[in-house]
């Protein structure tokens, strides 16, 4: 693809972008699951299982926010594959479809729009988790760095979210097949316990998992420790999602409409 | 004269439904072509194969010489498309529809916001510019609707039945922009339930009926007789003679047209 056809299919991602940022200022209840969801999962678990896992609540969700952080993107990140079916069967994709525009400008204009609610979910996580208690041990420079990071992630893994989006009829399809995706995801990781009291199986997946790697990385950027190993790991499986689930959301993107 | 859409053989079946059957069709550049047909008759389907939104089984079609499915984007750029359901996004106002698809056309933002303004003018929109278009009323849903497709200067316009649901007032204002849009060269291919409407309009009219074009009139084959209009239209097949009847007496509402049949 020539560099003009780049620029322009990214102008036209950029006016569908703003497309989506309009859409979700004119309905806010859309913002429900990235301010109210997150919300309740930290309290739930740090009042849960803090006392029992780590002894007091404090020590529990100082490991336990980088985690949340990633278990939410991946969440927040489902909606963009049901937002997309919902759309596709929308008139409007008509017009857009009938208008000389690159042919990805629909999918990449959802997916940047997406940064906004991704930014609201790590704020109003913090927020909560500050009030709670939660104290960032290194600077701000590592948490801002943690959150691009976090934001990255949720960018890279929505493209499965579209993908699926895109394969399935409906979209309480898509929210179903979601939800049994990431279920496991999230909690065959080491957000909630430490991995060493797994079985073997079961531990072998949770030290590799994409989620169980970011979360790492984002324990030592906001608590201070080992941050290159589980880093490299995160982005890697950042990269792998890209590479594979990218050309995939397009191709049934294709086929779709 | 040279064509701005040649069709030839469109084929496009759903399951047992043959959509279209085999349809030519032909638009010269700078006329009004009228399809008319009853519910079902692939109206709607025809449209969107020619405006690259539906990939036909068989047959092929040009717009200005460029294959609908050879090269979409070409096409793209030369046409405007009203389609049978509107096609704005509920969710933004009049201003931010145009804007959008202005933007989305190349605009600048200060060219899209002009753009924007002079179509909601002309189609008596100011007022409701700054709504969500799903608070607007179905006609003005269907005058956004009409102002979206032209956002980008369409030489070739499509309009799938633009004015049902239009009130009398509304519905000469579209025939209006019509007329004005055909004097500055654009060519329209129009689809219609209404025989008055194509008669309004159309320099030639193409009668679909089951995916197939049963029958083909010119508007100077428009008779009018004392107390009435005749409709001169000639089967393209012999054996096509009882559903064009069917047809025109439905269209006409007078029951079986008079006729007068001549070999040739
Ligand atoms: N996606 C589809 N799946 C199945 N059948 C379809 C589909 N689209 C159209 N059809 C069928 O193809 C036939 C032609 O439909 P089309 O919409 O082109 O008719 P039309 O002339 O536009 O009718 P109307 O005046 O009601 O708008 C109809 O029988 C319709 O049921
Ligand atoms: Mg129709």
């Amino acid at each position: 693809m020539s560099t003009i056809a780049l620029d322009r299919g990214m102008r036209h991602g950029f006016s569908l972008a703003w497309r989506g940022i309009l859409k979700i200022r004119k309905n806010p209840e859309q913002l429900m699951d990235v301010t109210l969801a997150p919300i309740i999962f930290l309290v739930m678990f740090t009042y849960l299982f803090g006392g029992a896992l780590a002894g007091n609540t404090d020590a529990y969700l100082q490991m336990l926010v980088p985690g949340i952080m990633v278990m939410n993107i991946l969440q927040a990140s489902m909606t963009a594959g049901v937002q997309m079916n919902t759309d596709v069967s929308k008139g409007v994709f008509d017009r857009f479809r009938s208008m000389p525009i690159a042919r990805s400008a629909p999918l990449v204009g959802a997916v940047l729009a997406d940064i906004v609610r991704y930014v609201v979910c790590i704020v109003v996580l913090l927020v909560v988790a500050t009030i709670m208690g939660f104290r960032v041990q290194t600077g701000p420079a590592e948490l801002l760095i943690a959150a691009a990071l976090t934001i990255l992630f949720g960018l890279c893994f929505c493209w499965a979210s579209v993908f699926v989006g895109m394969l399935l009829k409906t979209p309480q399809a898509v929210q179903g097949m979601m939800f049994v995706l990431i279920m496991p995801l999230t909690f065959g990781s080491n957000v909630f316990v430490g991995t060493s009291t797994m079985p073997g199986w079961l531990k072998a997946w949770a030290d590799i998992s994409p989620v169980s790697l970011l979360s790492d990385a984002l324990r030592g950027l906001l608590n201070g420790g080992a941050i290159a190993g589980p880093l490299t790991g995160s982005l890697i499986w950042m990269a792998g999602a890209v590479a594979v689930f990218f050309p995939l959301a397009m191709w049934a993107y294709r086929k779709r409409v | 004269m040279a064509l701005a859409i040649r069709a030839e053989g469109l084929v496009k079946h759903y399951g047992e439904t043959k959509a279209l059957d085999g349809v030519d069709l032909e638009v010269p550049e700078g006329k009004v072509v009228g399809v008319l047909g009853p519910n079902g008759a692939g109206k709607t389907t025809a449209v969107r194969v020619l405006a690259t939104l539906l990939r036909p089984d068989a047959g092929h079609a040009t717009v200005h010489g460029h294959d609908v499915l050879k090269d979409p984007r070409a096409v793209r750029s030369l046409i405007g498309l009203t389609g049978q359901y509107a096609s704005v996004d509920e969710d933004l106002s009049g201003t931010e529809n145009l804007v959008l698809l202005a933007r989305l056309l190349d605009f600048s933002r200060a060219g899209a916001r002009a753009k924007a303004a002079e179509l909601l003018e002309q189609f008596e929109l100011t007022d409701a510019a700054g709504r969500a278009a799903k608070t607007y009323s179905g006609g003005m849903r269907r005058r956004l609707d009409l102002a979206a497709s032209l956002v980008g200067n369409p030489s070739v316009l499509y309009l799938d039945e633009p004015t049902t649901g239009l009130d009398p007032h509304a519905r000469n204002e579209v025939w209006a922009v019509v007329r004005k849009l055909v004097a500055n060269g654009v060519t329209v291919l129009l689809t219609t339930q209404y025989l008055e409407e194509a008669d309004q309009l159309a320099d030639s009219i193409t009668v679909f009926d089951h995916g197939r074009v049963v029958a083909e009139g010119r508007p100077d084959e428009l008779k009018r007789r004392v107390g009435g209009q005749t409709l001169q239209v000639r089967p393209t097949s012999l054996r096509d003679l009882d559903v064009v009847y069917r047809i025109l007496g439905d269209l006409t509402g007078s029951g079986r047209p008079a006729t007068t049949t001549r070999a040739c």
